[in-house]
């Protein structure tokens, strides 16, 4: 039986941006339902019961970070994080571009939750259509009293707006994001404090990705204990997974947590193309570590993939085929970590960079001998001396590509050229 | 005492400061000196705050480039179905210009960006705010004749 989408339940529907769209198809009645039939604590509880962990990477329980947002009076935030940028990611855009309302509706009803009255959408900057999209959708609930002054007649009141970025990737790290919410460089602060003690503005701020945000309001409606019934004992609900690469069917997948990675590339995304055989695949985007074939049997979530030595991440699965030269996908993702580098912590702004170097003289003909134990050296100086995870990410790649693949390394080093190329 | 670096910043109006740049840019197609100078003053900020967040984004721009940007997403997954250097090739010789150069009847810029989150319709691209997917050398050659009007 084929898996009930949830999340994604409207994405296929014409017009599915629309907010009438969205009320034919039951929208708005989980924040109706939010507003007049629960406390702020009880959905704090409710969201705590359903074990909703975040779905940016972190996969921080949503419900924790609620509860640490301080109660009574005191000026708070919402962020929507829709700095949607991980290498091999393309989960929010799709939920922002077509259905933007679910996201406003989880994003109301949080802010109900921690006592918010102010909310900020954080989009990147590339987002053009998307930004688009929640600037009219937001619109549209304003006018039919989804925002606004006592919303629904609640009494709750809550206003929200788009705020554009402009091109960094490292802008999707929280604490980054409320910088450039400041107008600020988009540098991250060093944690702690946290966000839910001094965040925006230096004031207790709740940030989510908004995948996670499209997940509330089908708590709300369908309680803690059907969400708990999909996935996992410890990694709950439905995943959105974004598949790239070499197989047949790219594109977005919404399945219960802890699908078997083999099912998703090999059911779902149809398989190899063109009759190639698998040789590696990323599992949550470019900041996770590589697996090999041997690993197919993982199931697709935190603490399985923890396991095995890599991590859910965004959810984004990058399949790579017997013709790719892992050098080379080590090379083009440390490039993409060097340039978003943000500049602040020197492991990181020369680490990476130097990394990048060793791996490019690799890939083009030029390795020396001791390089590939001069790269593992050069991570250990730069994982977990940052400011934020980006130092950790950075090195993920190399690190776990010489793990599974360390002969094709020596082979480029001895050979000056490509094992399989 | 450096009296501009230490006066009072009003936070709202700073948080505006994105937005300001994107105005100033669109108007002048680049942040200018002066337009850095402008949006400082109008905020209550100092030309080095601007021009110290404005530096940080890759989105805003301190030189004039072509009335169209093209951006080629330079990602693992878009390099994987024939995107990336292939297609960054193709249309730097179909243009007559490397990556970081514009065209001298100052039509075109080409660039590379990283990931545009477009990995399952890759290979993807960008001109001006528009985004291309599952782009090939026909689906280039017929946006960028549209583009010049041929």
């Amino acid at each position: 039986m084929p898996f009930e989408r949830i999340l994604l339940r409207n994405v296929d529907v014409p017009n599915s941006e629309k907010i009438d769209t969205y009320l034919e198809r039951g929208g708005y009645q989980a924040l109706r339902k939010a507003l007049h039939e629960h406390t702020p604590d009880e959905l704090i509880e409710m969201v705590k019961a359903s074990k909703l962990r975040g779905r940016g990477g972190a996969g921080f329980p949503a419900g924790l970070k609620w509860g640490f947002m301080p109660k009574g009076d005191v000026t708070k935030y919402v962020c929507v994080n829709t700095d949607e940028g991980e290498p091999g990611t393309f989960k929010d855009r799709l939920l922002v571009e077509r259905d933007p309302h679910q996201v406003i509706e989880g994003t109301i009803i949080a802010s109900y939750a921690v006592g918010a009255h102010r909310a900020f959408v954080y989009i990147r900057g590339e987002f053009f259509l998307g930004g688009k999209r929640w600037i009219k959708a937001i619109d549209d609930a304003y006018a039919r009293g989804f925002l606004g002054k006592n919303i629904l007649g609640s009494g709750f009141d809550l206003d929200l707006s788009v705020h554009r970025g402009a091109g960094a990737y490292i802008c999707g790290e929280e604490t980054a994001m409320l910088n450039s919410l400041e107008g600020k460089r988009g540098e991250p602060r060093l944690k702690p404090p946290y966000p839910a003690q001094v965040g925006l503005y230096g004031q207790p701020t709740l940030v989510h990705n908004v995948e996670t945000l499209a997940n509330v309001p089908h708590i709300v409606l369908r309680g803690a204990k059907w969400y708990t019934s999909i996935g996992t004992e410890e990694s709950t609900g439905p995943k959105l997974f974004c598949i790239s690469g070499h197989v047949k069917r790219r594109g977005n997948y919404e399945l219960p947590m802890g699908t078997p990675l083999r099912e998703i590339i090999f059911e779902h995304a149809g398989g190899m193309r063109n009759g190639k055989q698998l040789k590696a695949v990323i599992p949550g985007g470019a900041s996770t570590p590589l697996l090999t074939p041997e690993h197919l049997d993982v199931t697709m979530d935190f603490e399985s993939l923890a396991k095995v030595g890599s991590m859910l991440g965004t959810g984004a699965i990058i399949v790579l085929d017997e013709d790719t030269c892992i050098v080379d996908v080590a090379r083009r993702l440390t490039k993409f970590f060097a340039h978003e580098s943000c500049g602040r912590c020197t492991p990181c702004r020369a680490g990476v960079p130097h990394l990048l170097n060793i791996l490019e003289r690799i890939e083009d003909g030029q390795g020396q001998e001791g390089d590939i134990d001069l790269l593992p050296s050069l991570c250990e100086g730069i994982a977990g001396h940052t400011f934020c995870p980006m130092g950790d990410a950075a090195v993920n790649p190399t690190l776990s590509s010489i793990r599974h693949f360390r002969e094709e390394y020596e082979y480029h080093i001895k050979h000056k050229r490509c094992m399989v190329s | 005492m450096p009296e501009k670096s230490t006066r009072f910043r009003d936070p709202a109006k700073q948080s505006m400061l994105l937005t300001a740049l994107y105005i100033a840019q669109e108007q002048h197609g680049y942040l200018s000196k002066e337009a850095i100078e402008r949006t400082a003053t109008r905020l209550g900020l100092t030309a080095k705050d601007v021009y110290s967040t404005a530096s940080f984004y890759t989105m805003f721009r301190t030189q004039p480039l072509g009335r169209y940007v093209i951006q080629v997403c330079e990602g693992l997954s878009c390099f994987l179905v024939g995107g990336a250097e292939s297609l960054v090739d193709y249309i730097s010789r179909k243009l007559h210009i490397r990556p970081g150069e514009t065209t001298p009847d100052g039509l075109f810029t080409l660039q590379t960006v990283q990931c545009l989150a477009s990995c399952g319709t890759s290979p993807a691209m960008r001109v001006n705010d528009e985004l291309y997917e599952d782009m090939t050398p026909d689906k280039v050659d017929r946006l960028l004749d549209q583009l010049a009007g041929r």
